[in-house]
């Protein structure tokens, strides 16, 4: 099967895609009884060394309805100088540009090795890009202090001539006017109080130009910059002005009385936030970032109330119905989050604070805008600053990892539909022959938009068979997807990336093999979770899990050996046996169990598990666990209890989390100072290189992991325990003897005795 | 012969001033004449009554009077104007004709022979007799006047003034001491004396000549103090006789009276003058100790400038009542109908010769109160079983004396620490309240002033912003404080608006202040706490900063719609987050038009004047009532300075300012350059006026009456308690009183009035004011204590508050009718029998009815399109404020000669009467109101006169669109700039200086002043007016 891992590979690396099924089957019927859907993951802007992107406008089929893009799967009559476009076949007029291609003498789209291609367009004005920041002023005062570093910091990364503008909040929220010399000016708005962006339009003296924008936007209306540049800047022009003014800021004046919290106008700063960028520049890549050191207490958007003995609500209390303000207030970001999203405006959440600050009805905001989500302690840790820095890094290139207002449009041939998509998108209602009825995800539509991304940023699209199984495809036949995404580079520059794919269909009665070879099941694992976290958002727990327990089950029904009732006769495929670890991981994970995990936490896991590419989705599934000792050179081993020896050093990675381990006897070197000692350098090098190792992957990843570093018995270990296959439990230390590992108290059961009940209902006949 | 004490008095006040050193040992031997002078007082009073008679009038009339009667009513008036008179003897100028100039000399000589002792002696003798002798029906007019008549001239009058309690239409005041009827005729009779001493008063004082004085005298002096006595009566009864007959042609003429025949105009200067009577009591008690020791004691009149002793009673600067002296019953004060009200200002302005109030401070346990009525210990209260109890004077509760209080009595029965404490022995003093008197029980914070700015579009071009911001670097360090404190407690907050709100932190750590702007004016709110009231002394630099930079923020805008209803809001609500009571100045100067709560529209109508409707210009649009109510529940004042240049619906925009105790000033068309130095002075005197916070008010009675109504810049929430966000030194509360059941004559009507408030420096406190006033159940002993300025008071307040809800004419003629009520319920039971044609006034309401005439030609009673409707909604909100003095000046101007000023004296001279006749051409004549202020100048005033004032050659080189007159050093100039501040001191408003020259169009607006005459606007003059109201009388008597 190396050929497919190959294949996958090369696909993942030129086209930023993996299907679950590489070989597709060919009918709906069977596609539907493959159990785990025809879907991929498309990595929309994977970052391409190679890839220079072309400086001309892409060709289009010219049926209104397809709209498809040229590219190499086309058949082209060099003689004509037409071509048939593999969507729906319309024959198609090369434009006059194209009068000199041949055989020889082809156009890139036309090249094989450019199924991924990008073209840059000049089209429409080049609009800066935007930069909102909102400040909770509610902060302990090294805290906020914390932030305005960071904030101060972060003008010198923007581009800049990026526009920049600045709200603060607390009780009262400000929009702070930058272009004013000497005195400094802000807007304040009463912090309760819900304004639509008309209101909020007026209040801010930007309503009167309205009429001539409208009219003028396409003329390019000179105007349009000086209305907003009372409360966006230019950075290279007030970056002097503005840092003073962060210095300057103070926590929000507002007496806090014993037992409350401080009053927080979260709700309404991003509401004006939102009506301001939609006032001034819609349509145009916009950041709105907000950090927060707590939850809103007041005002729309309100998740908890200001007396500090009515704690925030927990799962608990969601259960019971008895979060009193969470619907209210999720409906408040929501419609927030949708406004922002039409207008092409993401919002990030930075919120640092020990307590919940409200991620579960705010998360939409992120979700739905493509905007970074971050969770901290506080403000004033590394972790948030090197995250906020990490922002604004800079790509390969020179170029800002960022990019704004894509639209993505899928394009199917005509065996195929599109049932949805889970990731940072919303719809654009773009409904056509190739979408399908039924919803997986975000569907009903064959465009998605996506305010921002970044070169990692994944959806998962699922797709349906819709061919007939009476209706043959003929042999050879292959399917084909077309993604176009429209995007707003970072350099303001509008791009294209098309990225055409086409796989070969199956007769899976007849070709179950080839078909079965050709499963991805990473892939899969990941989008089958990404379905179940969709799921778990709109759903009960239980039930999410009971679905996915159906599903495996069914898959290993399909794709397993086994005698019938007998359990210990089944066997899985290679391509298929790493996937029940991944559903017993998955369903231990955070994404799907909230038992411990605040509702703030479980939002922000979900949020990046929902946006992450293949490869740090799975390590968020099951992470990784690297073994450091004396015996050898590091080494990944089992995510399992018996990894956990004295003698070595663990290193686990959980994407979210960096924990480093030492084993009881390790521990108890390190106690005795031995990694000081000369004669030990051994050790200390032993000690230090999980920590370079750790160090690896905190420079590059965003967020920034939190990093645990910690012991035997430490009361940090517990990041590790709660992760690890629990294969020795108190339940069974004495029955698996002690040769090795740590026990795990706890009652879940361990991944033999899910197989074990997997393979006992795979091969059941009741089911 | 009321008149005639009316006389005597005028001759003696005015020799002071004239004579100069002359005045002052009158006034000493007055003073040691009586002795102790309260009791020399109380005991005229009595017997005021009838005694008069007998030399009253008829005594300085004599002989001369027939002719000068009739000469005077005829070729009186043609003459008064002429030119050729004034050439002859300086004194007769007007009437008094020829005859009078010898007396006068006379007078003179004489004068500084008897006066002095003999003459003292003999008032006192003929005061005794007149209270032996008083006659049944109480009018005393006769005796007071008529021992000023004689020789007494001097000193007699000055004491009979006070007894003189009536006052008769010219010819009542002889009247009533004589049953010798004919009014008229007595009325010329008088006239002619009074004429004399009036007259010459106006004219002379007019005249460069320092006769003025002496004039007055004349009448006396002609009669040798003890002989001319008798010969008069005798004289009297003739010539009564004859003036009557004459009279009436004259008298009645005016309306429908009697017979109409010959002369139509009665003699202006035969008819009560209120210049006589100012003069009159200022001669009596002008420069004195007025020692407030006497239950029911009827204090000088408030143009009078006394030095008062609290005694036990409040000063009359603190409490004025419109009578002294209460009926016993309901049915008494029903048949009177005189309004039983008192004037409160609590925090009356007290000359630096007078003690300030004292603060008693009892620590925890606080004031002691009735356990029962909770009124404040205070002189009333009565201690017995040794001191151990006492009873409250009001409820006659008996009250345990706290142990930290007990002190013995004396053998008087008085405790024996009585004139150590302020409470036992003092009409007025504040105690320090404790927690229990503070909102929410928590100390108050010192008040805050916000100072919000109007910095639209007009406001900017005309430099107004530029201005203030100014002006408030300088004046900020000049903010109220406590006596003992170094630097005000008081702090400072800054908002710009014009359609959105701009909020400045001028925290002393900042480099910079901050703007903030609030744009939610739907539902304003205030944008931050710490930073915007400050400590002006610590945020000085932060604080000029912005002062200069505001014009600056504003300079290019183009704003001209405001907000007014959010501004005051936004203010309110600033100073509740802080906890705070407080003033905001408001610097407006259009109608708010934008779209926000509070818009106005202008909805002048001339067409609604003079309907039933023409109220509704008075009521406020939209819903400034209640943000008025929310102001007073947090202890916000409103003070708003307004700018018109149209239409601005003061009626609306003025309702916060009014029921939340601020001041409110208009500057119409305001030019910068002209009119600043008048809106700065009110500014500056705004800023630094001496004020208590967030005030609460209680007015208790003893059994038997009780307050009914309050009129003021107040807000009553209740019945009973007056709530006022701030009261400042110039703010009156007029009280009526009702009974409840029978008075005590011998307890007497006691009020105790209660301010809880907090002081500049954010202390808690009460501030008592105790009066007690006397009972009777003689109607005589009412009139004879009525105070006619007090009564005017009273009058225009309720009159001003009616016109809400009545059409104005039925307000009038409510006025109409109650003065003709009160005045005929005088003839018919106070005044000795007398014809029906004859006008007889009590002595103590000679002027009402010049005075009611003045309130009804008022501005906001005439209701005349020419007028413009904001400026009838200003007066009316300023008079419902204004304490007794104000408004005496208010409705009858200060007009002062100024042609002939005794350069060598420091006083102000006398004034005349407010009518066209007294103006000469050759003169030049300063009026006030306490608004507004003019210069006239005749058409032929001296050119020297010309040059010293204005340093231009001619009277054509005048301009009339200066408001100040150059700073020349030349005496007369110095001279008049001194009067000019005297007049202006102590005023609330300060008053624009106008010039207006003789025959120009602007002399139109000067007219409107002239209140004795027939007005432009159709305002009866002051003879109509009086013939009308007798006529009044008489069908009331028919």
């Amino acid at each position: 099967m190396a050929t497919y891992l190959e294949f996958i590979q090369q696909n993942e690396e030129r086209d930023g895609v993996r299907f679950s099924w590489n070989v597709w089957p060919s009918s709906r019927l069977e596609a539907t009884r493959m159990v785990v859907p025809l879907a991929c993951l498309l990595t929309p802007l994977k970052e391409r060394l190679d890839l220079p992107p072309v400086q001309y406008e892409p060709v289009l089929c010219s049926r209104p309805t397809c709209k498809a893009v040229l590219n190499p799967l086309c058949q082209v009559d060099y003689r004509a100088k037409l071509w048939a476009c593999n969507f729906c076949f319309q024959r198609n007029q090369f434009p006059p540009a194209y009068a000199g291609i041949s055989e020889v003498n082809q156009p890139a789209e036309l090249m094989p090795q450019f199924s991924t291609i990008e073209y840059i367009v000049q089209r429409g004005p080049q609009t800066p890009l935007v930069f909102l920041y909102i400040v909770d002023t509610c902060l302990e005062e090294e805290d906020l202090q914390a932030l305005k570093e960071s904030l101060q910091m972060s003008l010198s990364l923007l581009p800049p001539d990026a526009l920049v503008g600045l709200i603060t909040f607390g009780r009262m929220v400000q929009v702070h006017e930058l272009s004013c010399e000497g005195i400094s000016k802000s807007y304040v708005f009463r912090g309760t109080k819900d304004l639509t962006a008309k209101q909020i339009q007026d209040m801010l003296g930007l309503s009167r130009p309205a009429v001539p924008m409208q009219q003028g936007r396409p003329l390019q209306t000179p105007e349009q910059p000086v209305i907003s540049s009372r409360f966006l800047q230019p950075v290279h022009k007030i970056d002097m002005n503005l840092t003073d003014l962060l210095g300057e800021l103070q926590r929000d004046p507002w007496p806090v009385t014993q037992g409350k919290r401080p009053l927080r106008s979260t709700g309404v700063a991003l509401s004006i936030a939102v009506g301001l960028l939609e006032g001034t520049f819609p349509n145009t890549g916009a950041r709105i970032m907000l950090f927060t050191g707590g939850p809103p207490t007041q005002g729309p958007g309100m998740v908890v109330g200001d007396e500090l003995k009515t704690p925030i609500r927990s799962w608990h209390d969601i259960e019971k119905d008895n979060a009193r303000f969470m619907k209210k207030a999720t409906k408040h970001y929501e419609t927030l989050a949708n406004r922002s999203a039409t207008n092409g405006h993401c919002i990030d959440i930075y919120a640092c604070a020990l307590d919940q600050t409200g991620l579960l009805e705010m998360k939409c905001c992120a979700n739905l805008t493509g905007g970074h989500m971050v969770m901290g302690d506080s403000f004033n840790t590394s972790l948030f600053k090197q995250t906020f820095q990490r922002v604004f890094s800079k790509g390969y290139n020179g170029e800002f990892r960022m990019a704004f207002g894509a639209h993505l449009d899928v394009k199917t041939s005509r065996e195929l539909k599109i049932a949805g998509a889970i990731g940072p998108c919303i719809s654009l209602n773009a409904k056509g022959p190739c979408v399908s009825e039924n919803e997986l995800g975000v569907g009903g539509t064959s465009q998605w938009k996506i305010c921002s991304l970044d070169p990692s940023t994944t959806l998962a699209i699922y797709f349906e068979v819709v061919n007939q199984h009476n209706a043959p495809i003929p042999q050879g036949g292959r399917g084909a997807v077309q993604f176009v995404t429209q995007y707003q580079h970072s350099s303001t520059q509008r791009r294209i990336r098309v990225t055409t794919i086409a796989r070969n269909w199956a007769d899976a009665q007849t070709q179950l093999q080839h078909i079965e070879a050709a499963f991805d099941q990473e892939a899969a694992a990941v989008l089958m979770a990404r379905l179940g976290v969709y799921r778990a958002e709109s759903e009960e727990g239980p039930d999410v899990l009971r679905w996915l327990d159906r599903q495996l089950i069914r898959l290993c029904q399909k794709f397993g050996q086994y005698n019938k009732d007998d359990p210990n006769s089944f066997r899985l495929s290679e391509s298929f046996s790493l996937y029940p670890q991944f559903i017993f991981h998955l369903r231990r994970s955070p994404f799907l169990q909230v038992f411990n995990n605040s509702p703030d936490e479980s939002s922000y896991y979900r949020h990046h598990f929902a946006r992450q590419d293949l490869t740090q989705s799975l390590i968020m599934i099951q992470p990784i666990l690297y073994a450091y000792s004396f015996h050898g050179p590091p080494e990944p081993v089992l995510l399992d209890s018996s990894s956990i020896l004295p003698d070595r050093i663990l290193l686990m990675d959980t994407f979210f989390q960096i924990v480093i381990y030492l084993g009881e006897t390790i521990a108890q070197w390190q106690k005795a100072g031995y990694q000081d000692m000369p004669e030990y350098e051994n050790f200390k090098h032993l000690l230090q290189a999980p920590l370079d190792d750790a160090q690896e992957i905190l420079q590059t990843r965003f967020p920034m992991p939190r990093y645990v570093h910690t012991e035997h018995g430490g009361s940090q270990a517990r990041f590790l325990l709660s992760k690890v296959n629990p294969s020795q439990t108190h339940n069974n230390l004495y029955a698996w003897g002690q040769e090795s590992g740590a026990p795990i108290l706890t009652d879940d059961v361990s991944l033999q005795v899910f197989m074990d009940h997997l393979k006992k209902l795979a091969v059941s006949s009741a089911s | 012969m009321s008149q005639q004490g009316y006389v005597a008095a005028p001759p003696y006040s005015q020799s002071q001033p004239g004579i100069g050193g002359f005045g002052p040992p009158n006034s000493s031997v007055h003073y040691g004449h009586y002795g102790d002078p309260n009791s020399s007082y109380s005991a005229p009073q009595p017997g005021v009554s009838k005694s008069a008679v007998p030399f009253g009038s008829p005594a300085p009339v004599g002989p001369p009077p027939p002719g000068a009667q009739q000469l005077s009513q005829s070729s009186f008036q043609n003459g008064s104007g002429t030119p050729g008179q004034q050439f002859q003897g300086p004194p007769p100028p007007s009437n008094t004709g020829p005859s009078y100039p010898p007396y006068s000399l006379q007078s003179q000589a004489a004068f500084p022979n008897a006066a002095p002792a003999s003459s003292a002696a003999q008032l006192a003798d003929q005061l005794n007799s007149m209270q032996i002798n008083s006659y049944g029906n109480g009018v005393c007019p006769g005796a007071a006047p008529s021992s000023p008549g004689h020789p007494a001239a001097f000193q007699g009058p000055r004491l009979l003034p006070p007894a003189q309690q009536q006052m008769g239409l010219p010819p009542a005041p002889q009247l009533p001491p004589a049953p010798q009827l004919p009014p008229p005729p007595a009325n010329s009779v008088n006239g002619l004396c009074a004429q004399p001493a009036l007259p010459p008063m106006a004219r002379q004082g007019g005249m460069p000549a320092p006769v003025p004085p002496n004039p007055n005298l004349q009448h006396l002096p002609g009669q040798p103090p003890g002989p001319g006595y008798h010969p008069q009566q005798a004289n009297y009864g003739p010539q009564m006789a004859a003036s009557q007959l004459s009279y009436p042609g004259a008298f009645p003429g005016g309306p429908a009276q009697l017979s109409g025949p010959p002369q139509k105009k009665l003699d202006p200067d035969s008819i009560p003058s209120p210049i006589q009577v100012i003069e009159n009591d200022k001669a009596a008690k002008g420069g004195q100790v007025y020692a407030t020791n006497t239950r029911g004691q009827v204090p000088p009149l408030v143009t009078t400038n006394c030095v008062i002793q609290d005694q036990g009673h409040a000063s009359p600067r603190y409490i004025r009542c419109t009578t002294y002296c209460f009926p016993v019953s309901s049915d008494m004060a029903k048949q009177a109908r005189i309004p039983l009200a008192a004037v409160i200002q609590p925090f009356a302005a007290v000359p630096p010769n007078e003690t300030p109030l004292y603060l008693v401070n009892h620590g925890e346990s606080g004031p002691i109160r009735c356990n029962r009525c909770k009124a404040y210990m205070c002189p009333f209260m009565q201690f017995i079983e040794g001191g151990r109890r006492y009873q409250c004077a009001f409820c006659t509760c008996i009250n345990d004396v706290p142990p930290f209080f007990f002190q013995h009595l004396d053998h008087m029965g008085r405790r024996i620490d009585h004139y150590e404490r302020p409470e036992l022995s003092l009409g007025s003093y504040e105690y320090v309240a404790t927690l229990d008197y503070c909102r929410d029980k928590k100390p108050p914070n010192p008040p805050a002033f916000i100072f919000m700015i109007d910095v639209s579009y007009r406001n900017i071009k005309s430099g107004l912003v530029k201005l203030i911001c100014d002006e408030l670097k300088t004046l900020l360090d000049k903010l109220p404080r406590e006596e003992q404190e170094e630097s005000s407690a008081i702090r400072v907050g800054f908002v710009a608006y014009n359609k959105v709100l701009h909020f400045f932190n001028v925290k002393s750590s900042l480099a910079q202040p901050q703007m903030m702007v609030v744009t939610d004016v739907a539902e304003v709110f205030v944008p931050l706490l710490d930073g915007f009231l400050v400590d002006f002394e610590e945020s000085r630099s932060v604080v000029n900063n912005l002062l200069d930079q505001i014009p600056e923020l504003f300079a290019d805008t183009n704003e001209s719609e405001t907000i007014f209803a959010p501004v005051i809001q936004a203010g309110m609500e600033a100073l509740k987050a802080a906890e705070r009571a407080g003033k905001l100045f408001i610097f407006h100067s259009s109608l708010p038009t934008a779209e926000a709560p509070g818009k106005l529209k202008n909805r002048d109508d001339k067409k609604l004047l003079n309907t039933d409707k023409e109220k509704t210009l008075f009521q406020p649009q939209g819903n400034y009532e209640a943000l008025a109510k929310d102001c007073v529940a947090n202890g916000c004042c409103v003070n708003l300075f307004l700018f018109p240049n149209q239409y601005m619906d003061v009626a609306s925009m003025g309702l916060v300012t009014m029921y939340t105790g601020g001041t409110l000033y208009k500057y119409n068309n305001f030019q910068i350059n002209t009119d600043s130095p008048q809106f700065l002075s009110d500014l500056r005197k705004d800023i630094q006026k001496k004020m208590g916070f967030d005030a609460t008010m209680r007015v208790r009675t003893s059994t038997g009456f009780r307050a009914t109504d309050f009129f003021g810049a107040i807000y009553m929430n209740n019945t009973t308690d007056v709530e006022m966000a701030a009261v400042d030194c110039d703010k009156a509360v007029t009280v009526e009183f009702k009974h409840d059941d029978k008075l005590n004559e011998d307890t007497g009507a006691l009020i105790q009035c209660a301010v809880l408030y907090t002081s500049m420096s954010g202390q808690r406190r009460i501030r008592i004011h105790n009066i007690g006033l006397n009972c009777s159940s003689q109607l005589a002993d009412i009139y004879r204590t009525c105070e006619t300025d007090a009564l005017i008071n009273f009058f225009a307040k309720s009159a001003f508050k009616a016109i809400l809800s009545q059409p104005l004419k039925t307000v009038r003629d409510i006025l109409m009718n109650q003065t003709a009520h009160m005045l005929a319920c005088y003839k018919k039971n106070c005044a000795s029998p007398a014809a029906v044609s004859q006008l007889i006034l009590p002595d103590t309401m000679k002027v009402l009815p010049v005075y009611m005439n003045c309130l009804l030609k008022s501005s906001v009673l005439a209701g005349r399109p020419e007028i413009p409707t904001d400026e009838r909604a200003f007066h009316r909100q300023l008079v419902m404020a204004m304490g007794v003095a104000d408004t005496q000046l208010f409705f009858y101007p200060l007009l002062l000669p100024i042609h002939s000023l005794d350069l060598k004296s420091d006083a102000v001279p006398a004034a005349i009467r407010c009518s066209e006749e007294r103006l000469s051409e050759g003169g030049a004549f300063l009026l006030a109101n306490g608004l507004s202020m003019f210069l006239w100048l005749g058409a032929s005033v001296s050119p020297e006169l010309i040059q010293g004032l204005f340093n231009v050659p001619s009277f054509a080189h005048i301009s009339t669109e200066t408001t100040s007159l150059p700073d020349l050093d030349n005496p007369f100039s110095k001279k008049l700039k001194h009067i000019l501040e005297q007049i202006q001191s102590h005023k609330p408003h300060t008053m624009k200086l106008m010039i207006v020259k003789q025959r120009e169009q602007p002399e139109m607006l000067f007219r409107q002043f002239l209140v004795e005459d027939k007005s432009i606007y159709g305002g009866a003059s002051y003879v109509d007016f009086l013939v009308c109201i007798h006529k009044e009388i008489s069908q009331l008597l028919s």
